[in-house]
Protein backbone atom coordinates (compact mmCIF):
# COMPACT_ATOMS: atom_id res chain seq x y z
CA UNK A 1 0.00 0.00 0.00
CA UNK A 2 1.38 3.43 -1.04
CA UNK A 3 1.58 5.50 2.31
CA UNK A 4 -0.64 8.23 0.53
CA UNK A 5 -3.58 5.47 0.78
CA UNK A 6 -2.72 4.14 3.64
CA UNK A 7 -2.90 7.95 5.23
CA UNK A 8 -6.18 8.73 3.57
CA UNK A 9 -7.63 5.43 5.07
CA UNK A 10 -6.12 6.13 8.34
CA UNK A 11 -7.73 9.67 8.85
CA UNK A 12 -10.97 8.51 7.07
CA UNK A 13 -11.93 5.72 9.07
CA UNK A 14 -12.87 7.43 12.05
CA UNK A 15 -15.22 9.78 10.36
CA UNK A 16 -16.81 7.10 7.84
CA UNK A 17 -17.17 4.79 10.94
CA UNK A 18 -19.02 7.88 12.85
CA UNK A 19 -21.77 8.56 10.27
CA UNK A 20 -22.25 5.07 9.99
CA UNK A 21 -22.97 4.65 13.56
CA UNK A 22 -24.70 7.61 13.56
CA UNK A 23 -27.29 6.46 10.92
CA UNK A 24 -26.97 2.46 11.57
CA UNK A 25 -26.66 2.70 15.57
CA UNK A 26 -25.15 -0.91 16.78
CA UNK A 27 -21.34 0.20 16.92
CA UNK A 28 -20.06 -3.12 16.77
CA UNK A 29 -21.43 -4.37 13.25
CA UNK A 30 -20.38 -1.04 12.15
CA UNK A 31 -17.04 -1.16 12.85
CA UNK A 32 -16.59 -4.55 11.36
CA UNK A 33 -18.28 -2.83 7.63
CA UNK A 34 -15.70 -0.26 8.16
CA UNK A 35 -12.73 -2.17 8.77
CA UNK A 36 -14.23 -4.76 5.46
CA UNK A 37 -14.37 -1.96 3.58
CA UNK A 38 -10.69 -0.42 4.69
CA UNK A 39 -9.40 -4.00 3.33
CA UNK A 40 -11.32 -3.71 0.44
CA UNK A 41 -9.65 -0.16 -0.42
CA UNK A 42 -6.46 -1.34 0.77
CA UNK A 43 -6.39 -3.49 -1.97
CA UNK A 44 -8.63 -1.84 -4.99
CA UNK A 45 -7.16 1.09 -4.94
CA UNK A 46 -3.62 0.72 -5.15
CA UNK A 47 -4.50 -1.22 -8.71
CA UNK A 48 -7.60 0.70 -10.07
CA UNK A 49 -6.79 4.38 -8.57
CA UNK A 50 -8.29 6.29 -5.52
CA UNK A 51 -11.96 7.17 -6.02
CA UNK A 52 -12.68 10.79 -6.68
CA UNK A 53 -14.36 11.18 -3.23
CA UNK A 54 -13.42 8.27 -1.29
CA UNK A 55 -14.94 8.87 1.53
CA UNK A 56 -18.33 8.37 -0.40
CA UNK A 57 -16.57 5.52 -1.43
CA UNK A 58 -15.83 3.71 2.17
CA UNK A 59 -18.96 4.70 3.38
CA UNK A 60 -20.73 2.59 0.59
CA UNK A 61 -19.13 -0.08 0.66
CA UNK A 62 -19.10 0.04 4.22
CA UNK A 63 -23.06 0.53 4.15
CA UNK A 64 -23.01 -1.99 1.87
CA UNK A 65 -21.09 -4.90 3.89
CA UNK A 66 -23.66 -4.07 6.88
CA UNK A 67 -26.78 -4.67 4.66
CA UNK A 68 -25.84 -7.83 3.13
CA UNK A 69 -24.49 -8.75 7.20
CA UNK A 70 -27.77 -8.15 8.49
CA UNK A 71 -29.32 -9.57 5.02
CA UNK A 72 -27.92 -13.13 5.59
CA UNK A 73 -28.34 -13.06 9.05
CA UNK A 74 -32.20 -12.86 8.69
CA UNK A 75 -31.93 -14.78 6.19
CA UNK A 76 -30.36 -17.45 8.50
CA UNK A 77 -33.41 -16.71 10.79
CA UNK A 78 -35.62 -17.67 7.74
CA UNK A 79 -33.93 -20.40 7.04
CA UNK A 80 -33.60 -19.52 3.94
CA UNK A 81 -30.93 -20.00 1.29
CA UNK A 82 -28.47 -17.27 1.72
CA UNK A 83 -27.31 -16.11 -1.77
CA UNK A 84 -23.73 -14.86 -1.51
CA UNK A 85 -23.51 -11.49 -3.34
CA UNK A 86 -20.50 -10.72 -5.65
CA UNK A 87 -18.80 -7.01 -4.85
CA UNK A 88 -19.04 -5.48 -8.28
CA UNK A 89 -15.53 -4.32 -9.31
CA UNK A 90 -16.10 -0.79 -9.88
CA UNK A 91 -18.12 1.03 -6.51
CA UNK A 92 -20.40 4.54 -7.45
CA UNK A 93 -20.67 5.96 -4.58
CA UNK A 94 -24.61 6.73 -3.84
CA UNK A 95 -24.72 11.07 -4.63
CA UNK A 96 -26.72 11.02 -1.19
CA UNK A 97 -23.39 9.53 0.73
CA UNK A 98 -21.72 12.54 1.84
CA UNK A 99 -19.44 12.08 5.37
CA UNK A 100 -19.98 14.72 8.04
CA UNK A 101 -22.65 16.19 5.85
CA UNK A 102 -26.03 15.21 9.11
CA UNK A 103 -23.93 16.63 11.56
CA UNK A 104 -21.18 18.92 13.31
CA UNK A 105 -17.92 19.25 12.80
CA UNK A 106 -16.48 16.34 11.69
CA UNK A 107 -14.24 15.89 14.13
CA UNK A 108 -17.29 15.08 17.07
CA UNK A 109 -17.32 11.67 15.64
CA UNK A 110 -13.88 10.91 16.50
CA UNK A 111 -13.56 12.26 19.81
CA UNK A 112 -17.19 9.94 20.35
CA UNK A 113 -15.12 7.01 19.16
CA UNK A 114 -12.21 7.65 21.40
CA UNK A 115 -14.67 7.96 24.32
CA UNK A 116 -16.53 4.75 23.29
CA UNK A 117 -12.99 2.81 22.46
CA UNK A 118 -11.77 3.84 25.98
CA UNK A 119 -14.98 3.20 28.03
CA UNK A 120 -14.02 2.34 31.72
CA UNK A 121 -15.74 -1.45 31.57
CA UNK A 122 -12.73 -2.81 29.01
CA UNK A 123 -9.81 -3.76 30.11
CA UNK A 124 -6.72 -2.09 29.36
CA UNK A 125 -5.48 -4.02 26.46
CA UNK A 126 -8.98 -4.06 25.37
CA UNK A 127 -9.16 -0.02 24.91
CA UNK A 128 -5.97 -0.29 23.02
CA UNK A 129 -6.78 -2.62 20.50
CA UNK A 130 -9.94 -0.61 19.54
CA UNK A 131 -8.93 2.65 20.05
CA UNK A 132 -6.22 1.51 17.26
CA UNK A 133 -8.83 -0.59 14.78
CA UNK A 134 -11.54 1.86 15.39
CA UNK A 135 -10.28 5.80 15.31
CA UNK A 136 -6.57 4.37 13.95
CA UNK A 137 -7.91 2.29 10.80
CA UNK A 138 -5.52 0.12 11.60
CA UNK A 139 -5.92 -3.61 11.17
CA UNK A 140 -6.52 -6.61 13.24
CA UNK A 141 -3.26 -8.36 11.83
CA UNK A 142 -1.23 -5.06 11.79
CA UNK A 143 -2.03 -4.51 15.99
CA UNK A 144 -1.25 -7.71 16.44
CA UNK A 145 2.32 -7.51 15.13
CA UNK A 146 2.78 -4.23 16.58
CA UNK A 147 2.31 -6.09 20.02
CA UNK A 148 3.81 -9.21 18.94
CA UNK A 149 0.73 -11.51 19.91
CA UNK A 150 -1.49 -13.49 17.64
CA UNK A 151 -3.65 -12.19 15.60
CA UNK A 152 -6.75 -14.54 17.02
CA UNK A 153 -5.38 -12.79 19.83
CA UNK A 154 -6.03 -9.26 19.06
CA UNK A 155 -8.79 -10.34 17.45
CA UNK A 156 -10.37 -12.07 20.73
CA UNK A 157 -8.96 -8.81 21.89
CA UNK A 158 -11.57 -6.07 19.83
CA UNK A 159 -14.56 -8.55 19.97
CA UNK A 160 -14.50 -8.72 23.39
CA UNK A 161 -14.25 -4.91 23.67
CA UNK A 162 -17.28 -4.39 22.08
CA UNK A 163 -19.27 -7.12 23.67
CA UNK A 164 -18.38 -5.05 26.98
CA UNK A 165 -19.56 -1.91 25.06
CA UNK A 166 -22.60 -3.58 24.22
CA UNK A 167 -23.30 -5.19 27.93
CA UNK A 168 -22.59 -1.46 29.64
CA UNK A 169 -25.38 -0.12 27.09
CA UNK A 170 -22.34 2.49 26.22
CA UNK A 171 -23.63 5.27 23.89
CA UNK A 172 -22.03 6.55 20.91
CA UNK A 173 -22.06 10.38 22.90
CA UNK A 174 -20.15 12.68 24.79
CA UNK A 175 -19.60 11.96 28.42
CA UNK A 176 -21.76 13.41 30.62
CA UNK A 177 -19.76 16.56 32.38
CA UNK A 178 -19.35 15.29 35.43
CA UNK A 179 -17.70 11.95 33.94
CA UNK A 180 -15.96 13.89 31.41
CA UNK A 181 -12.71 14.46 33.21
CA UNK A 182 -12.27 10.67 34.27
CA UNK A 183 -12.98 9.44 30.45
CA UNK A 184 -10.44 12.26 29.09
CA UNK A 185 -7.91 10.63 31.20
CA UNK A 186 -8.74 7.26 30.37
CA UNK A 187 -8.44 8.30 26.55
CA UNK A 188 -4.97 9.97 27.49
CA UNK A 189 -3.64 7.11 28.92
CA UNK A 190 -4.54 4.51 26.32
CA UNK A 191 -2.63 7.29 23.27
CA UNK A 192 0.66 7.21 26.16
CA UNK A 193 0.06 3.68 26.52
CA UNK A 194 0.15 3.16 22.63
CA UNK A 195 3.17 5.84 22.37
CA UNK A 196 5.67 4.04 25.08
CA UNK A 197 4.87 0.22 23.40
CA UNK A 198 6.62 1.80 20.07
CA UNK A 199 8.90 4.60 21.93
CA UNK A 200 10.62 1.84 23.97
CA UNK A 201 10.39 -1.17 21.06
CA UNK A 202 12.62 1.69 19.44
CA UNK A 203 15.60 0.20 21.48
CA UNK A 204 14.96 -3.30 19.51
CA UNK A 205 14.94 -1.35 16.12
CA UNK A 206 11.64 -3.24 15.14
CA UNK A 207 10.25 -0.85 12.13
CA UNK A 208 7.12 -2.31 12.58
CA UNK A 209 6.41 -1.46 16.24
CA UNK A 210 7.57 1.82 16.15
CA UNK A 211 5.18 2.89 13.95
CA UNK A 212 2.97 2.82 16.81
CA UNK A 213 4.86 6.15 17.95
CA UNK A 214 3.81 8.02 14.66
CA UNK A 215 -0.04 6.71 14.77
CA UNK A 216 0.16 7.33 18.71
CA UNK A 217 1.22 11.06 17.84
CA UNK A 218 -0.99 11.57 14.92
CA UNK A 219 -4.35 10.51 17.38
CA UNK A 220 -2.87 12.44 20.55
CA UNK A 221 -2.30 15.51 17.77
CA UNK A 222 -6.25 15.09 16.52
CA UNK A 223 -7.34 14.62 20.02
CA UNK A 224 -5.31 17.99 20.64
CA UNK A 225 -7.45 19.54 18.25
CA UNK A 226 -10.45 18.35 18.77
CA UNK A 227 -10.17 19.95 22.52
CA UNK A 228 -8.75 22.84 21.97
CA UNK A 229 -10.10 23.95 25.62
CA UNK A 230 -8.17 21.36 27.74
CA UNK A 231 -4.94 21.36 28.84
CA UNK A 232 -3.87 17.74 29.29
CA UNK A 233 -4.05 16.97 25.51
CA UNK A 234 -1.92 19.64 24.11
CA UNK A 235 0.38 18.28 27.74
CA UNK A 236 0.29 14.56 26.12
CA UNK A 237 0.72 15.58 22.49
CA UNK A 238 4.01 17.76 23.77
CA UNK A 239 5.16 15.10 26.13
CA UNK A 240 5.19 12.70 23.09
CA UNK A 241 6.88 15.12 20.89
CA UNK A 242 9.67 16.29 23.34
CA UNK A 243 10.15 12.48 23.96
CA UNK A 244 10.19 11.56 20.31
CA UNK A 245 13.02 13.75 19.09
CA UNK A 246 15.24 11.82 20.77
CA UNK A 247 15.12 8.94 19.00
CA UNK A 248 17.49 8.77 16.84
CA UNK A 249 19.76 9.36 19.70
CA UNK A 250 19.04 6.81 22.24
CA UNK A 251 20.51 3.67 20.78
CA UNK A 252 23.89 3.39 19.71
CA UNK A 253 24.54 2.03 16.19
CA UNK A 254 24.85 -1.79 17.64
CA UNK A 255 21.64 -0.99 19.21
CA UNK A 256 22.50 -0.49 23.00
CA UNK A 257 20.65 2.22 24.80
CA UNK A 258 22.28 5.51 25.20
CA UNK A 259 21.59 7.49 28.58
CA UNK A 260 20.21 11.01 28.31
CA UNK A 261 23.13 12.46 29.83
CA UNK A 262 25.35 10.89 27.10
CA UNK A 263 23.32 11.26 24.04
CA UNK A 264 24.63 13.32 20.83
CA UNK A 265 22.20 15.87 21.25
CA UNK A 266 23.08 17.57 17.38
CA UNK A 267 20.81 14.12 16.97
CA UNK A 268 17.90 15.09 18.15
CA UNK A 269 15.04 16.72 16.06
CA UNK A 270 14.87 20.25 16.51
CA UNK A 271 11.45 20.52 14.54
CA UNK A 272 9.83 18.20 17.22
CA UNK A 273 11.50 19.92 19.94
CA UNK A 274 9.91 23.40 18.93
CA UNK A 275 6.87 22.49 18.58
CA UNK A 276 6.73 20.56 21.94
CA UNK A 277 7.96 23.09 23.86
CA UNK A 278 5.96 25.76 22.18
CA UNK A 279 2.52 23.64 23.25
CA UNK A 280 4.37 23.26 26.68
CA UNK A 281 4.96 27.19 27.02
CA UNK A 282 1.29 28.16 25.80
CA UNK A 283 -0.95 24.92 27.99
CA UNK A 284 1.44 26.17 31.41
CA UNK A 285 0.05 29.79 30.43
CA UNK A 286 -3.54 28.76 30.07
CA UNK A 287 -4.09 25.93 32.00
CA UNK A 288 -3.47 24.77 35.46
CA UNK A 289 -0.27 22.59 35.51
CA UNK A 290 -1.97 18.53 35.17
CA UNK A 291 0.19 15.52 35.64
CA UNK A 292 1.02 15.26 31.17
CA UNK A 293 1.96 19.12 30.85
CA UNK A 294 3.76 18.76 34.02
CA UNK A 295 5.94 15.90 32.35
CA UNK A 296 6.14 17.82 29.46
CA UNK A 297 7.60 20.41 31.09
CA UNK A 298 10.38 18.41 32.31
CA UNK A 299 11.16 17.11 29.21
CA UNK A 300 11.50 20.55 27.39
CA UNK A 301 14.43 21.13 30.30
CA UNK A 302 15.52 18.40 29.41
CA UNK A 303 15.36 19.26 25.20
CA UNK A 304 16.27 22.74 25.44
CA UNK A 305 19.60 21.70 26.93
CA UNK A 306 22.24 22.48 24.12
CA UNK A 307 25.00 20.12 26.83
CA UNK A 308 24.28 17.46 28.92
CA UNK A 309 25.52 19.34 31.88
CA UNK A 310 23.40 22.96 30.93
CA UNK A 311 20.36 21.17 32.36
CA UNK A 312 18.51 23.20 34.79
CA UNK A 313 17.96 20.40 37.67
CA UNK A 314 16.72 22.61 39.83
CA UNK A 315 13.88 23.47 37.85
CA UNK A 316 13.34 19.87 37.26
CA UNK A 317 13.24 19.19 40.76
CA UNK A 318 10.51 21.82 41.01
CA UNK A 319 8.51 19.86 38.28
CA UNK A 320 8.95 16.28 39.66
CA UNK A 321 7.87 18.36 43.61
CA UNK A 322 4.81 19.57 41.56
CA UNK A 323 3.80 16.42 39.81
CA UNK A 324 4.44 14.63 43.13
CA UNK A 325 2.03 16.55 44.70
CA UNK A 326 -0.73 15.81 41.97
CA UNK A 327 0.16 12.20 41.88
CA UNK A 328 0.79 9.67 44.73
CA UNK A 329 3.01 7.71 42.47
CA UNK A 330 6.75 6.33 43.77
CA UNK A 331 8.51 6.65 40.38
CA UNK A 332 7.96 10.21 40.48
CA UNK A 333 9.79 10.25 43.85
CA UNK A 334 12.23 7.93 41.96
CA UNK A 335 12.40 10.55 39.10
CA UNK A 336 12.79 13.45 41.32
CA UNK A 337 15.75 11.45 43.68
CA UNK A 338 17.80 11.58 39.90
CA UNK A 339 17.20 15.07 39.70
CA UNK A 340 18.21 16.04 43.22
CA UNK A 341 21.60 14.08 42.85
CA UNK A 342 22.23 16.06 39.84
CA UNK A 343 20.98 19.42 41.90
CA UNK A 344 22.22 18.85 45.43
CA UNK A 345 24.69 16.40 45.21
CA UNK A 346 24.87 12.32 45.19
CA UNK A 347 23.79 12.17 49.16
CA UNK A 348 20.99 14.25 48.99
CA UNK A 349 19.82 12.06 46.17
CA UNK A 350 19.95 8.86 48.15
CA UNK A 351 18.55 10.71 50.94
CA UNK A 352 15.53 10.78 48.68
CA UNK A 353 15.59 7.11 47.51
CA UNK A 354 15.40 5.83 51.11
CA UNK A 355 11.90 5.39 51.95
CA UNK A 356 11.13 3.45 48.15
CA UNK A 357 13.82 1.03 49.01
CA UNK A 358 11.71 -0.14 51.76
CA UNK A 359 8.39 0.89 49.99
CA UNK A 360 6.53 -2.62 48.94
CA UNK A 361 5.55 -0.96 45.81
CA UNK A 362 9.01 -0.50 44.43
CA UNK A 363 11.27 -2.46 46.73
CA UNK A 364 12.22 -5.32 43.86
CA UNK A 365 11.49 -2.74 40.85
CA UNK A 366 14.30 -2.73 38.46
CA UNK A 367 14.17 0.87 38.22
CA UNK A 368 14.69 1.40 42.14
CA UNK A 369 17.75 -0.68 41.74
CA UNK A 370 19.23 1.03 38.61
CA UNK A 371 18.76 4.50 40.12
CA UNK A 372 20.38 3.43 43.37
CA UNK A 373 23.12 2.49 41.47
CA UNK A 374 23.36 5.21 39.76
CA UNK A 375 23.95 7.84 42.76
CA UNK A 376 25.69 5.22 44.55
CA UNK A 377 28.40 5.14 41.53
CA UNK A 378 28.08 8.77 41.82
CA UNK A 379 28.88 9.04 45.68
CA UNK A 380 32.24 6.84 44.97
CA UNK A 381 30.61 3.92 46.26
CA UNK A 382 31.61 1.12 43.64
CA UNK A 383 31.22 -2.03 45.21
CA UNK A 384 27.20 -1.17 46.21
CA UNK A 385 26.58 0.63 42.76
CA UNK A 386 27.84 -2.57 41.28
CA UNK A 387 25.89 -4.93 43.08
CA UNK A 388 22.93 -2.55 42.64
CA UNK A 389 23.47 -2.72 39.17
CA UNK A 390 23.51 -6.22 39.23
CA UNK A 391 20.39 -6.62 40.94
CA UNK A 392 18.72 -4.02 38.51
CA UNK A 393 19.64 -6.34 35.99
CA UNK A 394 18.39 -9.65 37.28
CA UNK A 395 15.00 -7.62 38.04
CA UNK A 396 14.20 -6.34 34.54
CA UNK A 397 12.77 -7.60 32.16
CA UNK A 398 14.11 -5.53 29.27
CA UNK A 399 16.82 -7.29 26.95
CA UNK A 400 18.18 -3.89 26.13
CA UNK A 401 17.87 -2.12 29.64
CA UNK A 402 19.61 -6.18 31.13
CA UNK A 403 22.48 -5.75 28.58
CA UNK A 404 23.15 -1.98 29.45
CA UNK A 405 22.86 -2.65 33.37
CA UNK A 406 25.08 -5.48 33.28
CA UNK A 407 27.49 -3.36 31.22
CA UNK A 408 27.68 -0.37 34.05
CA UNK A 409 28.47 -3.01 36.33
CA UNK A 410 31.29 -4.69 34.35
CA UNK A 411 32.85 -0.75 33.83
CA UNK A 412 32.82 -0.40 37.73
CA UNK A 413 35.32 -3.66 37.69
CA UNK B 1 3.61 -8.34 30.13
CA UNK B 2 4.05 -11.65 28.29
CA UNK B 3 4.76 -14.92 31.05
CA UNK B 4 5.33 -18.45 30.37
CA UNK B 5 3.39 -20.83 32.77
CA UNK B 6 5.51 -24.05 32.86
CA UNK B 7 3.48 -27.35 33.66
CA UNK B 8 5.68 -30.02 35.59
CA UNK B 9 4.19 -33.09 36.32
CA UNK B 10 5.30 -36.97 36.82
CA UNK B 11 5.67 -38.33 33.85
CA UNK B 12 2.28 -41.00 33.45
CA UNK B 13 0.49 -39.47 36.28
CA UNK B 14 -2.73 -39.81 34.22
CA UNK B 15 -2.34 -43.16 33.66
CA UNK B 16 -3.16 -43.60 37.63
CA UNK B 17 -6.42 -41.76 37.23
CA UNK B 18 -9.69 -43.39 36.81
CA UNK B 19 -11.77 -42.60 33.81
CA UNK B 20 -14.08 -39.96 35.23
CA UNK B 21 -11.09 -38.08 36.77
CA UNK B 22 -9.16 -38.10 33.12
CA UNK B 23 -12.37 -36.40 31.37
CA UNK B 24 -12.90 -34.18 33.81
CA UNK B 25 -8.90 -33.26 33.87
CA UNK B 26 -9.32 -32.71 30.31
CA UNK B 27 -12.26 -31.06 30.66
CA UNK B 28 -10.74 -28.19 32.53
CA UNK B 29 -7.86 -28.21 30.69
CA UNK B 30 -9.89 -26.81 27.67
CA UNK B 31 -12.59 -24.91 29.86
CA UNK B 32 -9.23 -23.16 31.14
CA UNK B 33 -8.31 -22.66 27.11
CA UNK B 34 -11.09 -21.53 26.51
CA UNK B 35 -11.32 -18.72 28.93
CA UNK B 36 -7.97 -17.67 28.10
CA UNK B 37 -8.35 -17.42 24.55
CA UNK B 38 -11.93 -15.47 24.45
CA UNK B 39 -10.14 -13.00 27.41
CA UNK B 40 -7.24 -12.69 24.85
CA UNK B 41 -4.54 -13.45 26.85
CA UNK B 42 -3.19 -16.65 25.39
CA UNK B 43 -0.40 -16.23 23.14
CA UNK B 44 0.43 -19.91 22.83
CA UNK B 45 1.52 -23.38 24.46
CA UNK B 46 2.47 -26.85 23.68
CA UNK B 47 2.39 -30.58 25.57
CA UNK B 48 5.71 -32.53 25.31
CA UNK B 49 5.92 -35.97 24.39
CA UNK B 50 6.98 -38.10 27.23
CA UNK B 51 10.81 -37.40 28.60
CA UNK B 52 11.59 -41.37 28.26
CA UNK B 53 11.41 -40.13 24.34
CA UNK B 54 13.80 -36.93 25.29
CA UNK B 55 17.56 -36.81 23.92
CA UNK B 56 20.08 -34.75 25.66
CA UNK B 57 22.61 -32.95 24.52
CA UNK B 58 25.64 -32.15 27.03
CA UNK B 59 28.79 -30.94 26.47
CA UNK B 60 31.67 -33.63 27.22
CA UNK B 61 35.71 -32.32 27.13
CA UNK B 62 33.98 -29.30 25.06
CA UNK B 63 32.14 -31.69 22.80
CA UNK B 64 28.73 -31.99 22.35
CA UNK B 65 27.67 -36.00 23.63
CA UNK B 66 24.10 -37.66 23.25
CA UNK B 67 22.56 -38.95 25.51
CA UNK B 68 18.76 -40.90 25.96
CA UNK B 69 16.29 -39.52 28.38
CA UNK B 70 15.62 -35.69 30.04
CA UNK B 71 18.28 -33.38 31.06
CA UNK B 72 16.84 -33.74 34.61
CA UNK B 73 16.46 -36.62 36.90
CA UNK B 74 13.67 -35.53 38.66
CA UNK B 75 10.50 -37.29 39.60
CA UNK B 76 7.99 -34.26 38.21
CA UNK B 77 9.54 -33.69 34.62
CA UNK B 78 8.79 -30.44 32.49
CA UNK B 79 5.49 -31.58 30.36
CA UNK B 80 4.26 -28.38 28.38
CA UNK B 81 4.02 -24.78 28.63
CA UNK B 82 1.33 -21.52 27.81
CA UNK B 83 2.28 -18.40 27.40
CA UNK B 84 -0.24 -15.97 28.21
CA UNK B 85 -0.19 -11.96 27.90
CA UNK B 86 -1.36 -10.58 30.90
CA UNK B 87 -1.96 -7.72 32.68
CA UNK B 88 0.01 -8.64 35.87
CA UNK B 89 2.05 -11.14 37.36
CA UNK B 90 -0.61 -11.63 39.60
CA UNK B 91 -3.00 -12.76 37.22
CA UNK B 92 -0.40 -15.01 35.45
CA UNK B 93 -0.19 -16.73 38.93
CA UNK B 94 -4.06 -16.99 39.28
CA UNK B 95 -3.98 -18.86 35.75
CA UNK B 96 -1.40 -20.91 37.00
CA UNK B 97 -2.90 -21.30 40.46
CA UNK B 98 -6.21 -22.79 37.91
CA UNK B 99 -4.28 -24.72 35.95
CA UNK B 100 -5.77 -28.53 36.42
CA UNK B 101 -1.98 -30.21 37.30
CA UNK B 102 -2.02 -28.50 40.48
CA UNK B 103 -4.65 -30.48 41.65
CA UNK B 104 -2.84 -33.69 40.71
CA UNK B 105 0.85 -33.11 42.47
CA UNK B 106 1.82 -31.01 39.50
CA UNK B 107 3.87 -27.77 39.76
CA UNK B 108 3.89 -24.52 37.58
CA UNK B 109 6.20 -22.00 37.50
CA UNK B 110 5.60 -18.72 36.45
CA UNK B 111 8.17 -16.76 34.49
CA UNK B 112 8.10 -13.63 32.74
CA UNK B 113 9.53 -12.67 29.48
CA UNK B 114 12.00 -11.12 28.39
CA UNK B 115 10.96 -8.30 25.38
CA UNK B 116 13.37 -5.79 23.01
CA UNK B 117 11.77 -2.99 24.35
CA UNK B 118 13.76 -0.47 26.44
CA UNK B 119 13.82 2.77 28.50
CA UNK B 120 17.36 4.89 28.76
CA UNK B 121 18.12 5.25 32.45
Amino acid sequence: MTTGVEDLLRSAAPQVLGTLVRRHGQFDACEDAVQEALLAAATQWPVDGVPERPHAWLLTVAGRRLTDEWRSESARRLREVAVVAQEPEVVEPDPGDRVAADHGPDGDDTLRLLFLCCHPALTGPSQVALTLRAVGGLTTAEIAAAFLVPEATMAQRISRGKQRIRSAGARFTMPPPDERPARLAAVLQVLYLVFNEGYTASAGADLQRTDLTAEAIRLARELHRLTPDEGEPAGLLALMLLTDARRAARTGPDGALVPLGEQDRTRWDRAMIDEGVALVTDGLARWPAGPYLIQAAIAAVHDEAARAEDTDWRQIVALYRLLGRIEDNPMVTLNRAVAVAMAEGAQAGLEVLEPLRSDDRTADHHRLHAVHAHLLEMAGERDEARAAYRRAARLTTSLPERRHLESRAAALG
Amino acid sequence: MKYMLLIHNRPGFVDDLTEEERTALFADVDQIMGELTRSGEFVGGQALADPSTARTVRGVDGRPAVTDGPFAESKEQFAGYVEVDCESVERAVEIAASWPDVRFGGAMEVRAVMHDGGAEM
